[in-house]
């Protein structure tokens, strides 16, 4: 159909395809000034010469970083955190998930009733944070792990990918006598690696990105995820002793310092998304379509 | 070979069981597991997400630090005092107005900037060119509200944010982007709209993949023009999809997240910036005021689940698909 184009519909398309060009420059050109900024020199920086590319290009941010103990202590912290999290919530999701597909479930319907209230109703930030304490979770570092161990949003994502695999596949598997938790593994699990994929890089971002739970329930800052130490360097919070570092006084080298540390705690993330794309494609529009 | 002479019954046969009653033995003999599974998360959902309502009732009681909730007494008002503290505290009201504003400016810029990105990307020629950009344009989507913030800050600050010098250039003058109230709900909703526009475009792409080409296909031999396609065929086909996330949306009018107006705020734009969840750590975790606080979270629970309600209703009123 399209071979057949008009001159006036040809300068159409290359209007939309500069309209995506400017687009794509909007959502690039704050990191790519960040990037330059955490390489560039002093001088320049405090002169604010320093809009797209490095001047006086120096890795001396990203070594004073590596070399600040709390820093490192921060990021492989949260590099365990999530790491745990994501497959602590994956089982989670996979064993809630999976029963809900049964027919044969009795009482589905009011657990499905039970589960999807909590999407809906939230008791309330003081409400939760008053269960922790009770709990003895405040300040312990579980605190960070379990209360967020299933997204009944991804469990849905995950029950329509489940009931999208043919139930004949089940039934078959149950006469050759393998038990339900057998049909799981060895069927079910095996056959839902994208979504596994999917929703393993939805919870994995939550955790390396959420610092709100940190900021409310943890004192202590060695359990400080990233993203909280971010936010105190960056407020210039004084309780973090990033600043002890020597050439944090001048400047300049605490702006290439600044944006050194946001690169570091981002580029994970970044190098991760794009080898996933068609699978969370997949996803997002599976979890929007209700079954 | 050995599996055929199992004695199991199988599902045929199961079926016959479960219309039977008095059958709970050999039914939980043989799906017992399925029970066994669900345990864990139900026990965290009631543990994580039913527990906390208990400690809803502080919203109409005195809170006392060393008695169990059952035991505290009565506020004053019937149980009402906190509320009407609440919608008489100047600090309160102004963050329900800051929640609603927000809420509503990101519905307005926010909701159609998908919408438009992806009759756009659909109109794009060149597929490989297309996939690039849409990666490009999640990527916002996967950074964090400080990260953000951070980002901002780097652009827009007042002295030697890299807009604000390209602005004092041209202009002579900087713009107070982060520093100024007014300006700063500009900002706040903009930056919004930077990191979701792409993200939210995926549902909408997904449902214009699902067209019948041969509606175009008929609407090319009408001669009808590339934007009489887009507004005649595209947009008519994705409205019970922009339909169901218009009503998510408008359910969400007093809700809102934390991250993003905590991260983005600053003394100077509070005025602006101070949102309900906001309100609610200050005030709640750091102020001690328990009982407030959890009155104004039951309240934004509530209304929200009536919101929800309502939008659902309406779209059902006018012939649209709703969300259950």
């Amino acid at each position: 159909m399209r071979n057949v184009k008009s001159t006036s519909s040809k300068i159409g398309d290359w209007g939309f395809v500069f309209l995506c060009v400017l687009v794509s420059a909007v959502c690039l050109l704050p990191m790519i000034h960040l990037l330059a900024k955490s390489l560039s020199g002093t001088d320049y920086l405090v002169r604010h010469e320093v809009s797209l590319w490095p001047k006086g290009f120096n890795f001396d941010a990203y070594l004073t970083v590596l070399k600040d103990p709390k820093y490192i202590r921060s990021f492989f912290w949260t590099v365990f955190l999530t790491v745990v999290c994501t497959l602590l919530s994956l089982t989670m999701t996979v064993l809630c998930a999976y029963p809900l597909i049964f027919r044969q479930l009795r009482g589905r319907g009011a657990i499905n009733i039970f589960i999807t209230i909590t999407m809906f109703f939230n008791a309330g930030t003081i409400p939760n944070y008053l269960l922790m304490q009770n709990l003895n979770l405040l300040d312990n570092p579980l605190v960070l792990i379990i209360p967020g161990c299933l997204s009944v949003y991804n469990m849905i994502i995950m029950r329509s990918f489940f009931y999208g695999i043919p139930e004949s596949l089940r039934e078959s598997a149950e006469i050759d006598g393998a038990s339900i938790f057998q049909i799981l593994v060895k069927i079910y699990v095996p056959l839902s690696t994208p979504v596994m994929a999917t929703l393993a890089l939805f919870y994995a971002v939550g955790r390396w990105n959420g610092y709100s739970d940190a900021l409310m329930y943890m004192k202590n800052a060695d359990y400080y995820p990233l993203q909280l130490l971010l936010y105190n360097v960056i407020n210039n919070i004084n309780s973090v002793e990033v600043a002890t570092q020597e050439g944090f006084s001048s400047p300049g080298l605490s702006a290439s310092l600044k944006a050194a540390i946001v690169m570091f705690s981002t580029i994970p993330i970044l190098c991760i998304y794009p080898w996933l794309q068609k699978y969370f494609i997949h996803g997002v529009t599976m979890g929007a379509v209700k079954e | 070979m050995a599996k055929l002479t199992n004695t199991k019954p199988g599902p045929e046969s199961e079926l016959a069981l479960r219309k039977k009653h008095g059958d709970f033995g050999p039914y939980i003999k043989r799906y017992w597991q399925l029970y066994a599974l669900l345990a864990l998360p139900l026990l965290y959902l009631l543990v994580f997400k039913y527990a906390p309502m208990i400690y809803i009732q502080i919203a109409f009681k005195k809170y006392k630090l060393n008695m169990s909730v059952w035991e505290m007494p009565l506020a004053k008002n019937h149980g009402f005092e906190y509320f009407i503290k609440a919608f008489s505290s100047k600090d309160f009201r102004l963050a329900l107005r800051n929640t609603i504003k927000l809420n509503l400016l990101d519905l307005l810029v926010g909701f159609p900037a998908p919408i438009i990105f992806a009759l756009i990307l659909n109109e794009l020629p060149f597929p490989r060119f297309k996939k690039a950009v849409q990666t490009i344009a999640y990527m916002p989507h996967f950074l964090s509200w400080v990260i953000i913030s951070s980002l901002a800050l780097q652009l827009f600050a007042p002295g030697d944010g890299l807009v604000n010098m390209v602005i004092e250039k041209v202009t002579g003058e900087s713009v107070p982007f982060l520093n100024e109230p007014n300006h700063w709900v500009g900002t706040y909703i903009g930056v919004g709209v930077w990191q979701s526009f792409g993200w939210n475009s995926i549902v909408y792409l997904a449902a214009i993949a699902g067209i019948n080409q041969e509606l175009y296909e008929a609407a090319d031999v009408d001669g009808a023009g590339r934007f009489r396609k887009m507004w005649n065929i595209t947009l008519p086909s994705i409205r019970p999809t922009i339909v169901v996330l218009l009503i998510m949306n408008l359910g969400n009018i007093l809700g809102g997240g934390f991250d993003r107006p905590f991260a983005m705020s600053n003394n100077l734009v509070l005025r602006a910036s101070e949102v309900i969840a906001t309100y609610v750590y200050k005030t709640g975790i750091k102020g001690l005021q328990f009982s407030l606080t959890t009155a104004v979270g039951l309240f934004q629970s509530v209304v929200g689940v009536f919101f929800l309600l309502m939008a659902n209703w309406l779209s059902r009123k006018l012939g649209e698909r709703g969300i259950w």
